[in-house]
């Protein structure tokens, strides 16, 4: 194992365009994209789950596709577009998924449910889900301990358009 | 996790001579183990080396007719690729096997060769791990140990190599492109990997200063008569207890060639070019299924907890191949098997 360097690097200019606003930050580079977006600039709307990677809770957007920020640094991501919950919604009206999720009842706590959302929105980017079952195995990476997982499927079909 | 440098590699060279001068460095691509393994203190690199923009992201046809996908393309884009769907499925199928969606947009087709094993001796630094700390022995051997090797380990490790895409690239022949400081080379997937021996902490055969710039497929995907199935704890996003990539040839209901290659069961991909010789030229059956199922498993050796695997093993893959025989892979959305 390597010995642990005492030497501090400065700190790297990074720029992240966020929900449409451009961010400059001044970031060391262990910096995880998760706690760039909740730390530095107190969007805490992405949860910190398992910090991981195995439960999903950080998902969010960048350039359209969905990733865990939590094993995400954020300098690595100098100029991406990154999507969170807080940039779903569009002026007053609900991001479909924010309104199924509602109306399927498809969350408890709701600490995954961000996460989900995201996780979800990603999904129907791909549009390789067609059914039920190709939502279950592709929402995989995002875990509900409150067991909501029927109701966020029918949520997503909701969104999707099919039964 | 440690602090570290950071340098943005301009192109493959820089990245190699960023290596060269600093033994301690390491690359990230996709990061998603290598990232991981900091916040566990299990990786501690003195800088990272930023590979991500590098252009090795094209997946393009090669002249002997295959594929030559891109170090950095991730597995995602690569399992949904239209050339991979149609002409090497048994790789798309693999791919989406495993991890998750996320995991899978961010993970490149390198990254994913270099990842190491889900130990949880290994990850766990209060305990002795050869692979982890040379020389301080293995937890693995007299502890929880129901998910590790039954072929090719040794008493220093008995880890196993956990990716599923590399069992199917092994099935299937690849091999590695690799540059480093005096040119480029390539090697067969088969060989990159490596058992544990006395040295469980070396899982390859890249060199210090070396990088993958891409993986080649040869022409035949066999794409008609292909399964892979994977036996987990949980239906979606769990490793593998045991895995099975199959892929078969057939005129009429003779084999004229099959691949078999198991997950989960070693340090690295297990094939037997004997087990697959034994089934050319004969009849597409349960039994003689069976039988290269006991080529390949032969020096098959339990741990205390995992006996189950062996004919776990043998059972998926004679599934497997029947799967792949009848032209009826499995699925890796609807998980009955059939």
């Amino acid at each position: 194992m390597a010995q642990p360097s005492h030497q501090v690097p400065e700190r790297i200019p990074v720029t992240l365009v966020v929900n449409g606003t451009k961010r400059d930050l001044d970031l060391a580079p262990w910096t995880t994209l998760l706690d760039a977006l909740r730390d530095h600039l107190n969007m805490t709307g992405t949860k910190k789950g398992c910090d991981h990677g195995q439960c999903g809770a950080c998902t969010v957007l960048v350039n359209g596709r969905r990733v865990n920020s939590c094993l995400t640094l954020a300098v690595i991501k100098d100029g991406a577009e990154i999507t969170t919950i807080e940039g779903l919604a569009k002026d007053d009206a609900l991001h479909p998924l924010q309104q199924a999720f509602i109306d399927h009842d498809a969350f408890q706590c709701g600490y995954c449910t961000p996460g989900q959302i995201c996780s979800a929105a990603g999904l129907l980017a791909e549009g390789r889900a067609k059914n039920a079952d190709e939502i279950r195995e592709l929402m995989s990476g995002n875990l509900c301990r409150c067991g909501a997982y029927p109701n966020i499927v029918a949520a997503i079909q909701q969104a999707m358009g099919r039964p | 996790m440690n602090n570290f440098q950071y340098s943005r590699a301009t192109d493959v060279a820089d990245a190699i001579r960023l290596l060269n001068s600093d033994p301690d460095a390491k690359l990230i691509a996709g990061g998603t183990n290598l990232i991981d393994l900091m916040k566990e203190n299990v990786e501690r690199p003195s800088r990272l080396i930023d590979i991500s923009r590098l252009p090795l992201g094209k997946i393009e046809e090669t002249a002997q007719g295959g594929l030559r996908i891109g170090a950095l393309v991730p597995n995602s884009d690569l399992a949904y690729h239209p050339q991979v769907e149609q002409r090497y499925p048994l790789l798309a199928s693999a791919i989406l096997a495993g991890a998750s969606a996320q995991l899978r947009n961010m993970a490149s087709v390198a990254g994913n060769l270099m990842q190491r094993t889900r130990c949880a001796y290994f990850y766990d630094t209060a305990t002795p791990c050869n692979k982890r700390s040379p020389g301080s022995g293995c937890s693995a051997v007299g502890g929880h140990n129901r998910n590790h090797a039954i072929l090719g380990a040794s008493p220093s490790c008995i880890a196993t190599y956990p990716s599923d895409m590399c069992v199917a690239l092994a099935a299937l022949g690849a091999l590695v492109h690799i540059a480093g400081p005096t040119g480029e080379r390539r090697i067969a997937l088969e060989d990159f990997h490596r058992l544990p021996g006395d040295t469980p902490h070396i899982d390859t055969n890249l060199g210090a200063s070396e990088m993958i710039i891409a993986i080649e497929l040869p022409p035949g995907g066999f794409s008609r008569n292909y399964s892979y199935l994977k036996v987990r704890d949980r239906l979606s996003y769990a490793f593998a207890l045991i895995s099975v990539a199959a892929a078969l040839n057939l005129e009429g209901n003779a084999i004229s060639e099959a691949r078999l290659a198991l997950g989960g069961v070693a340090h690295k991909p297990w094939r037997s070019l004997e087990a697959e010789q034994s089934l050319r030229g004969r009849a597409a059956t349960a039994d003689h299924f069976a039988h290269a199922a006991d080529l390949l498993l032969q020096g098959a050796s339990a741990a205390s907890h995992n006996r189950f695997k062996i004919e776990l093993a043998r059972r998926a893959i004679v599934r497997t191949m029947m799967q792949a025989a009848s032209a009826a892979p499995q699925s890796q959305a609807h998980k009955k098997i059939a």
